[in-house]
């Protein structure tokens, strides 16, 4: 970087690529309101699988799948600043290790998550630390080259044995436990539903403690957090691991939802999906990730339907609108329209 | 020792194209901050309409420089029309724009000239340029022409009134605005002359990797991580590592046992992120000092 530094102390505290507009707290909507929009929400979400066609039952787990993987994408970089492209990387070796464990070793496949979570927990800390030297663009190709090396690695004839080769791994499919009237695309629906909750939940209380606002500061001004006594190398490395950790719990629910991994599943364009899914849904939004899930999943079939030759050039007009239209991304859009209604009260 | 330095030479005639994408990549990134993830996509469409214009009975060099020139315009286009308007957007919101860009182009080209491989013509023949085989004519040629287009970047930045011009508006963009250089578009006119470097670099390696849509994939990372490697703030290191990585990546397919030929771009890249740890802003990057 050539460039000056930036005259005025103002401007380089948004240094970090990161939109700070959006990542302004939720208090647009009063409580009351917040509170009935949560319950219409899991009302509609408990209903959707006895309503819905099983396949389609499917595809609503996946986006939830991809949305725990973009919260924790989110946790690194919306609210730490850290940009990664690789974490199609995390979600694999959350998979492969549900996978394993279930096939090899005839483990149940909840205790897989936590396990998966763990795995990856360890890899993304120990990530963390050549992670700690680079900054923006170059962290973003550190990872790029993470997710670009992962399939790869899990083709190489040394590992066969484990990851099956290119063959990948067949998953059982789960039936429903308890003798609970589910069929077992609408039980990994609600398992999904419970994890994803139960992940938004803690992510949520994460950024409103004190390590969450040290995460902020740090992506803010790596500097002024310093010089108020914050660990940047425990916070950032700890954060990387966290982010891992919830990628990799998706990735595992993946694995067990979608009954088979295969190297082929875990390519950059996976990471990139997670990417975008991130910025459409908002930087920095918890909630975001959820409409980012629901992107990743719908909007490349959209696409297709649409034109099955030029289905990428859609996607990508899709993409280039989006941009256009809400530049801070739907959690964004959703909190303008809301501050927009509340002024309008006034 | 022969099959070494044949690699080695090998290895820079690939290194001579990645040194290419890599100035493309760090002209655009001295512009915006951001690498281009569609600057390969940009090459690969451009080498298409190359072909097109062969197709169309165009001699070889006819068509290279007319397709020179339309990458130029073109890639003064995208900015104006798709960058111009997000100049104050996040980052993150440029990221995704380029991964838009790629979609775009990507699937444009196979829709256009769908996703059979073809042959391109080369100018150089194919034969061994000297007698004992060492290097084909066509990777002299590759070496060759990239060192030319290099060396009048050089001259053209380094002695001319515009090029000097677009360099003050890529290292202090206000200040530049404030002694009259219309900043705007002097970014534009780096973002057509990093598509002509495209150009270039796609026809030069079209003949080894046959043109189809996805051929830049790979090219691309390597280009990114010689420019990565060089330092982004660099051109000339940016160039050198495109050499570099070339002639690493050919040797650690030759010669590293077993994994080598599977996993040549993960070593590749791995060996990038052990750089970038240790130096994190490229070899030759200037490092970043920041007032508070």
């Amino acid at each position: 970087m050539q460039k000056e530094a930036t005259p005025t102390p103002e401007l380089q505290a948004v240094a970090p690529a990161v939109d700070l507009d959006s990542v302004a707290h939720d208090a647009v909507l009063p409580i009351a309101w917040r509170r009935v929009a949560i319950a219409v929400a899991l009302t509609v979400a408990l209903a959707l699988p006895f309503v819905l066609k099983s396949f389609l039952v499917f595809q609503l787990t996946m986006a939830m799948v991809y949305a725990m993987a973009i919260l924790g994408l989110n946790l690194l970089t919306g609210f730490n600043g850290q940009l990664s492209l690789g974490h199609s990387a995390f979600f694999a070796v959350g998979a492969y290790t549900a996978a394993i464990m279930i096939e090899n070793f005839g483990i149940d496949y909840y205790w897989t998550l936590p396990a998966a979570g763990l795995i990856c927990f360890a890899f993304g800390f120990l990530f963390g630390f050549p992670a700690l030297r680079l900054e923006g663009v170059y962290l973003a190709l550190a990872t790029f080259a993470l997710a670009i090396a992962m399939p790869p690695l899990l083709k190489a004839t040394p590992l066969e044995p484990w990851t099956g080769g290119v063959q990948g791994i067949l998953v059982t499919k789960p039936d429903a436990p308890f003798d609970l009237p589910l069929t077992s695309d609408q039980w990994l629906y609600f398992l999904s539903l419970g994890v994803g909750l139960l992940l938004a939940v803690a992510a949520a209380n994460l950024v409103n403690s004190r390590s969450g606002r040290a995460m902020m500061a740090i992506r803010d001004n790596p500097i002024a957090a310093r010089a108020m006594g914050i660990d940047i190398s425990f916070y950032k490395t700890i954060t990387f691991g966290v982010s891992a950790f919830y990628t990799g719990v998706a990735g595992a629910l993946s694995a067990v939802v979608v009954n088979f991994v295969a190297p082929d599943s875990f390519t950059f364009v996976l990471a990139v999906g997670l990417f975008v899914g991130l910025v459409v849904g908002g930087v920095g939004s918890i909630t975001g990730a959820l409409f980012g899930g629901l992107f990743v999943l719908f909007v490349p079939n959209f696409a297709e339907q649409i034109s099955k030759g030029l289905a990428g050039a859609v996607y990508g007009i899709i993409l280039l609108l989006l941009i256009y239209a809400m530049p801070s991304g739907a959690a964004g859009l959703v909190r303008l329209i809301a501050h927009k209604l509340a002024a309008r009260r006034r | 020792m022969e099959l070494f330095l044949h690699q080695v030479i090998a290895g820079l005639a690939t290194g001579a194209i990645y040194a290419c994408m890599a100035l493309a990549i760090v002209m655009i990134y001295q512009a915006i901050d951001t690498l281009n993830f569609a600057q390969g996509e940009m090459a690969m469409f451009s080498t298409f309409v190359g072909w097109q214009m062969m197709q169309w009975g165009l001699p070889y060099w006819g068509a290279f420089l007319a397709t020179i020139a339309v990458s130029f315009v073109a890639g003064v286009a995208i900015e104006r029309v798709v960058f111009n308007p997000l100049r104050d957007a996040p980052v993150l919101s440029h990221l995704v724009v380029f991964i838009a860009l790629f979609a775009i182009l990507n699937s444009a080209a196979g829709f256009i000239w769908d996703f059979t491989i073809k042959p391109f013509p080369t100018p150089f023949g194919t034969h061994p340029l000297f007698g004992n085989g060492l290097i084909s004519a066509h990777d002299a040629g590759m070496i060759a022409v990239s060192l030319i287009m290099l060396a009048l970047l050089y001259v053209f930045f380094r002695y001319t009134r515009i090029g000097l011009a677009m360099r003050a508006a890529a290292s202090n963009p206000d200040s530049a605005r404030l002694v009259g250089i219309r900043v705007g578009w002097m970014i534009a006119l780096g973002w057509g002359m990093a598509a002509s470097l495209g150009a270039v670099a796609g026809m030069l390696i079209a003949p080894v990797v046959f043109l189809e849509p996805n051929m830049m994939l790979s090219i691309l990372l390597y280009g990114f991580a010689g420019a990565v490697l060089g330092g982004l703030s660099n051109p000339a290191g940016a160039v050198l590592g495109g050499f570099v990585v070339g002639v690493i990546e050919n040797l650690a397919g030759t010669f590293i046992p077993y994994v080598g030929r599977e996993l040549k771009l993960p070593i590749a890249l791995a060996l990038i992120v052990a750089v970038l740890s240790i130096s994190p802003r490229g070899l030759f990057g200037t490092r970043l000092v920041t007032r508070v």
